[in-house]
C-alpha cells in the first residue's frame, strides 16, 4: 500500500485536506492574524489595495482583509456546528431505522420525508424567521434542512449491511442487538456518510452564506462572508475587492469540501471493495 | 447413552411466514445429543439442517419471520421460552455455532484479535491483558502460526481456511458444551477442508464438547461422529450407527445420497 502510486483520490484527499488545514487555522487563529480590528474604521472609505490594506477598505474605512478573516470565522463555525449536529442526529435516526425497521423506520422516514420535500432555502427562510436571526437559531435551522439527507444516506447501507453473516454470527456467540448496531454495523456504513458529510459541508457554506446575504444570519457588525457580499453590494462599482474577497473566500470554501468528497469517494471505494 | 441428554430436541417445528403464506420447513424432528457426542445431520440443500441449528440457537434469518414450535431443552431448560437476555447467554458460552462462510463471517473492519477478544470479554469477563492473553493462546490451539503477530491483522489478511479456524477459536473460546457447525467446510478447497474437521475433531476431545456437525456431504461425516440423522424435506428419515448408514443404509433416500458421493476410482469408468 505504501508503495503504490498515488492515486487521483488520494492526490484530490491531501489537496482537500491542506486546504481545509487553511479554513481551520483561520477559525483558531483568526483573531491573531488579522492585521486590524474588523470593526476599526480608518480614513479613507473604499480605498484599493495598498501596502497597509492589502484589500482595501469597505464603505466605512474598515479593513477588508481582516473583515474576511473574522468573518471567515464566524461562518464557519455555523457552518461546522449546524452540519455537527445534523450529522449526530442522521447517524442515530439512519441506525435506528435501517436497524430497527418496521414501523419506527416508517414513521421517522416519513417525518424527514416531509422536511426534504421542502425547498432547502424556503425552509430555512421560514425557521430562521419564526425563531429570529440569531447565530444559534442560524445553526439549528441548518441543521434541521441537512438532517434528512444525512439519515438517508446512513440508513441505505445499514438496510443491507444487517443481513451480512457476520452480523449473524456476532448474534450467534450471544452479542446484543444495540452493541451489534454500533460495532458491527455502524463501521461499516462510514464511507458514504463520511462523503456525504463533506458535501453536506460545502452545500451548508452556501446556505450560511445566503442566508446571511438575505439578512437572517448574526446580526451586524459581527462580519460574516454573507453579510459582507451584501452590504459591499452597492459599492461594487467603485471597489470591487469588497465583493471580489468574499465572493472568493466562499468559492474556496465550498471548493475545499467539494475536492474532500470527490477525493474521500475514490479512495473508500478502492478500500472498501472486499 | 446412559447420560442424561445435553440437548434434547421434541416435534421441532419451523415454519416461514411472509405475508399470509406460511412455509413449514421443519416438520416435527426429534433428537437428543448426549455430553461430548458428535452427532450428523446429512441432506440435500433445503431440508431444513440450517434452520434446525438456528432454531435451537433462536437465530432467525434477518427479515423472514421464523416460528419454532416444539421443545428445545438445553440440559433440562426449556430455550423456546426463554427470555432474550437469557439467551444471550446461552448464545457463545454453552452453544457456540461456526458457520459456513468464513469469508464473510467476521467483521472485516475490526482486528482477528479484537472480535476474539470481545467474546472473552463479554462471557468470560476477562480483563483486557488477560483477554489478549487467551485470544493468542486460542489462535494458536486452531494452528495460525505466529498467533501474537497475526492477533492484530484484519480478516482480509488471512485465507478462507484461515479465517475458519478464527471463527472455531471464537467459537470454542468460551468453551462451550456443544458446537454447531453448519456446513463449515463447504465454502473450503477439499485439502483445506480435511485440516479443519481434523481441527475440529481434536478440539472436541480436547475440550470434551459435543458437536453437531450439518453438511450436504457424507465425505465429511465419515469419520467425525457416532451417529448420523439424515433429513429430507423438514424430516429425520433415517437416523442411525455412522458405521451402519454407510454400509447398511435402510432409507431409500439414504442409499441415493451415499450414491451421489463421487468416488476417484469411478473416474475412468464414466
Amino acid at each position: 500500500m505504501n508503495k503504490a502510486p498515488r492515486t487521483r483520490g488520494q492526490v484530490l484527499v491531501a489537496l482537500g485536506l491542506v486546504m481545509l488545514a487553511l479554513l481551520i487555522a483561520i477559525v483558531l487563529f483568526g483573531p491573531v492574524i488579522a492585521p486590524y480590528s474588523p470593526s476599526k474604521t480608518s480614513p479613507g472609505s473604499l480605498a484599493g489595495p495598498t501596502a497597509a490594506h492589502w484589500l482595501g477598505t469597505d464603505s466605512i474605512g474598515r479593513d477588508v482583509l481582516s473583515r474576511l478573516i473574522i468573518g471567515g470565522r464566524t461562518t464557519l463555525v455555523i457552518t461546522s456546528a449546524a452540519v455537527a449536529i445534523a450529522l449526530t442526529v442522521g447517524l442515530i435516526l439512519g441506525l435506528i431505522c435501517g436497524y430497527v425497521g418496521g414501523w419506527v423506520d416508517l414513521a421517522v422516514m416519513r417525518v424527514l420525508d416531509i422536511i426534504f420535500a421542502f425547498p432547502v432555502f424556503l425552509l430555512a427562510i421560514a425557521v430562521v424567521a419564526a425563531l429570529g436571526p440569531t447565530l444559534r437559531n442560524l445553526i439549528i435551522t441548518i441543521a434541521i434542512v441537512y438532517t434528512p439527507t444525512l439519515a438517508r444516506v446512513v440508513r441505505a447501507p445499514v438496510l443491507s449491511v444487517k443481513r451480512w453473516d457476520h452480523v449473524e454470527a456476532a448474534r450467534s456467540i450471544g452479542v446484543g442487538e444495540v452493541a451489534i448496531a454500533l460495532r458491527h454495523v455502524l463501521p461499516l456504513v462510514i464511507s458514504p456518510v463520511l462523503v456525504q458529510t463533506s458535501l453536506t459541508l460545502a452545500n451548508t457554506i452556501f446556505t450560511v452564506t445566503a442566508l446571511s446575504f438575505l439578512g437572517l444570519g448574526p446580526p451586524p457588525p459581527d462580519p460574516n462572508w454573507g453579510s459582507m457580499l451584501a452590504e459591499a453590494r452597492q459599492f461594487m462599482e467603485l471597489a470591487p475587492l469588497t465583493v471580489i474577497g468574499p465572493a472568493t473566500a466562499i468559492v474556496f470554501a465550498s471548493l475545499t469540501f467539494i475536492v474532500l468528497a470527490n477525493g474521500l469517494r475514490e479512495v473508500l471505494d478502492v478500500t472498501a471493495s472486499r | 447413552m446412559t447420560a442424561p441428554p445435553l440437548l434434547q430436541v421434541r416435534d421441532l417445528t419451523a415454519t416461514f411466514t411472509r405475508g399470509s403464506s406460511a412455509t413449514r420447513v421443519v416438520q416435527g424432528i426429534s433428537f437428543d445429543i448426549a455430553p461430548g457426542e458428535a452427532v450428523g445431520f446429512v441432506g440435500e440443500s433445503g431440508c431444513g439442517k440450517s434452520v434446525t441449528a438456528r432454531a435451537i440457537m433462536r437465530l432467525a434469518p434477518e427479515g423472514t419471520p421464523l416460528t419454532v414450535g416444539g421443545s428445545i431443552r438445553y440440559r433440562g431448560q426449556e430455550l423456546t421460552d426463554l427470555p432474550e437476555p437469557a439467551m444471550r447467554d446461552i448464545r457463545g458460552r454453552r452453544i457456540a455455532m461456526v458457520f459456513q462462510d468464513p469469508m464473510s463471517s467476521l467483521n472485516p473492519v475490526m482486528t482477528i484479535g479484537a472480535q476474539i477478544d470481545d467474546m472473552l470479554r463479554r462471557h468470560g469477563g476477562l480483563s483486557r491483558q488477560a483477554a489478549r492473553r487467551r485470544t493468542i493462546e486460542l489462535l494458536g490451539l486452531v494452528g495460525i502460526r505466529d498467533p501474537a503477530l497475526r492477533a492484530d491483522d484484519h480478516p482480509h489478511q488471512f485465507s478462507g481456511g484461515m479465517r475458519q479456524r478464527v471463527l472455531i477459536a471464537i467459537a470454542v473460546s468460551c468453551q462451550p458444551d456443544l458446537l454447531i457447525a453448519d456446513e463449515p467446510t463447504t465454502a473450503l478447497d477439499v485439502t483445506v477442508q480435511a485440516q479443519i474437521l481434523r481441527l475440529l475433531l481434536r478440539l472436541r476431545r480436547e475440550l470434551g464438547m459435543a458437536l453437531m456437525l450439518i453438511t450436504h456431504d457424507f465425505g465429511v461425516i465419515a469419520g467425525m461422529v457416532e451417529r448420523v440423522h439424515v433429513m429430507r424435506e423438514g424430516n429425520i428419515v433415517e437416523t442411525g450407527a455412522t458405521d451402519t448408514i454407510f454400509t447398511a443404509p435402510t432409507h431409500p433416500y439414504t442409499s441415493a445420497l451415499l450414491a451421489a458421493v463421487p468416488r476417484l476410482s469411478e473416474r475412468g469408468t464414466a
